[in-house]
């Protein structure tokens, strides 16, 4: 026989679950308070590798890429910002860009330039990577919300 | 809940009729050879080359994006691979000659023997899966290796059909008929019988051994205890032989399969934990930024490559089943359960299988998008010899979607996580229905966190 209490109990529990994911997933992420700067940075690529591979700066940083192809031509197509970069062996080609899209990004080869030219990527973090934060909490909370269900299971059965 | 499809006016006709299905066979017949020979004497460039373009990207995007997740073996009812072979077994492209009652058995080029008792199971398809996992470096950027393989694949495909009867090498060979039979146990589509009890009477059982209206199951399943999607081709001879219309096409809730407590066995199991492990070295591997791993995967041989062949396999044979194995032990201690430990584990690894769908679907999401504009320039110069076919040779490349496939991909993750969250669940109930829920929940516990950590994990490295 179902408990009077069960019904709002569950529901209660459900509401809750799905305010704290609203917040989680659309809860304004904070902004940075580092001012702005100019950063410089000496990207090298070769064989299917970028070095650095990964590389953070901070929102609203003037970012400049100077860009090297050790090996063969090798491109740098940036995700998100939608921004190309070619450059030849020897020779270093240069990009200015402002960082203002928060996030991380993932830049790849856009030349070919082997077998595992579809694979050569790259990452670029600008300031936190604040979907994977809201995707951890996002997480737990999806455990959380088969909770509810076994509470209600238990209290029906309850005699 | 089901909704018979084959109520649905024209459906039924185009079901029962093998002329659609034959046509959909041909063309994918067509593009499969077109692969065979793009990938042997084609452009050694595999993102210009129609082999690694239209197999790994198109048909893959198909396949997992669409396919999988909407109608499970779908695209095995169509398939080109055992096609020839099939054609030959049989002695007829269409139908059957219409020889009596066994006609549809078939008087091709067939010795006809049984399949092997020991190898029915798909560890066979196990290792095969994970054989070509290995090299997938290779295999998905060189295009003579994918040619070879396809090759290969035919080969068997025919040799199969010669020697054993039925589908054999669907049903037990085929490293991505098993991939998409564990899966397609959560596709909301179903070929059914309508009235198990009117099958159990009818003799002879012509949807088994055929009929003149059609050939006997080519999976070699009884349809009239069909429970599960897993071993079902979706082929519609059943549909075509049953003089009772007895057997339908229904609409179902997702994950319907996942439902059922019986059938459950360690070989399936095993696939889902290979499944797993795959994805998370393929997101690695390929989406991930380190070039060493890369280039360790791609340098077949080399001490590198056996260095990474080791972790690959140590990964999806021991450590991710081992892991698991400690979670599902933990929660038999925690709920003082005394069912077998080899019986839970099995059990639980069923809710791996939302958990993998959503994996393979965020790591597909990725590479898919990223380089699907490579197919409009291998369409219109398969080999790379310079040909211009639909005046798309000289589209660049761009990479679709990138604003939101990491939305999309924590979408695909957050969804398989809840859904196998729920079925850990579920399986605790059937597990130790008379524990009481509260012992369920611990029983459930450890396996969740299990799938919690794989989920971070791929969350780590698909949107990391």
């Amino acid at each position: 026989m179902i408990s009077p209490h069960v019904l709002p109990s569950t529901l209660h529990a459900r509401l809750a679950l799905a305010l704290a994911a609203l917040a989680v997933a659309f809860f304004p992420a904070p902004t940075s308070l580092a001012a702005p700067t100019d950063r410089h940075i000496h990207l090298e690529a070769s064989r299917f590798a970028y070095v650095p591979a990964v590389i953070a700066v901070s929102p609203g940083d003037r970012v400049t890429i100077e860009f090297e192809a050790a090996d063969v031509v090798h491109g740098l197509y940036l995700d998100g910002y939608r921004l190309n970069l070619i450059a030849e062996p020897g020779q270093t080609a240069r990009l200015t860009f402002v960082a203002d899209r928060p996030g991380t990004f993932r830049f790849r080869c856009s030349v070919t330039c082997g077998p595992l030219h579809p694979f050569m990527i790259g990452k670029l973090s600008v300031g936190p990577n604040w979907l994977l934060y809201r995707a951890i909490g996002l997480s737990f909370l999806s455990v959380i919300a088969g909770l509810p269900l076994i509470k209600r299971q238990a209290l029906r059965d309850t005699p | 809940m089901r909704y018979d499809l084959i109520r649905l006016p024209l459906l039924k006709p185009l079901l029962r009729s093998r002329w659609p299905q034959l046509l959909f066979q041909i063309i994918a017949l067509g593009g499969f050879v077109l692969a065979i020979l793009a990938g042997l004497v084609g452009t050694p460039v595999g993102n210009h080359n129609f082999s690694i373009v239209f197999v790994w990207i198109a048909w893959w995007a198909l396949l997992m994006l669409i396919a999988v997740p909407l109608v499970g073996r779908g695209w095995c009812s169509i398939c080109p691979i055992p096609v020839p072979g099939e054609w030959l077994q049989r002695g007829a492209v269409l139908k059957p000659s219409g020889r009596g009652p066994s006609a549809g058995s078939g008087r091709g080029l067939s010795w006809g023997r049984r399949w092997p008792n020991r190898l029915r199971n798909i560890w066979l398809q196990n290792g095969a899966f994970a054989l070509v996992a290995l090299f997938s470096a290779v295999v998905l950027t060189q295009p003579r290796v994918t040619g070879i393989m396809l090759a290969a694949f035919l080969f068997i495909a025919v040799g199969t059909s010669l020697i054993f009867e039925r589908r054999a090498f669907c049903r037990y060979l085929c490293p991505v008929g098993g991939f998409i039979g564990l899966y397609s146990q959560l596709a909301p589509v179903e070929v059914r019988v309508k009235d198990p009890a009117l099958c159990v009477a009818h003799t002879p059982k012509t949807c088994y051994l055929g009929s003149d209206d059609g050939y006997g199951c080519p999976w070699q399943v009884f349809p009239g205890r069909l429970m599960k999607n897993t071993y079902c081709g979706m082929c519609g001879e059943c549909l075509r032989t049953c003089p009772y219309d007895n057997v339908t096409v229904n609409l179902r809730p997702f994950g319907a399969d996942l439902q059922h407590p019986t059938g459950r066995r360690l070989d399936e199991a095993f696939k889902a934990f290979i499944l797993l492990g795959s994805v998370l070295a393929y997101s690695a591997v390929m989406l991930g930024p380190w070039g060493a791993l890369k280039s360790a995967a791609y340098a077949v041989g080399t001490a590198a490559w056996l260095g990474y062949a080791l972790t690959f396999l140590s990964l999806i044979f021991g450590l991710l089943p081992g892991l698991f194995w400690i979670a599902v032990r933990a929660g038999q201690v925690f709920a003082r359960s005394n069912t077998p430990t080899r019986q839970t584990f099995i059990a639980f690894a069923y809710a791996l299988i939302p958990l993998g769908l959503a994996a393979w679907i965020a790591f597909s999401l990725a590479f898919v998008f990223a380089n699907l504009s490579y197919l409009w320039p291998a369409l219109s110069d398969p080999f790379g010899w310079g040909w211009n076919l639909f005046g798309t040779t000289s589209m660049a490349w761009t990479p679709y979607l990138t604003r939101v496939i990491p939305a999309l991909q924590t979408l695909a993750l957050l969804g398989g996580l809840m859904w196998a969250s729920a079925t850990v669940h579920q399986i605790a109930g059937e597990q130790s229905p008379s524990v009481g829920h509260a012992s369920g929940l611990s029983q459930s516990l450890p396996v969740i966190l299990f799938c919690l950590l794989v989920t971070l994990a791929l969350l780590g490295l698909l949107v990391g």
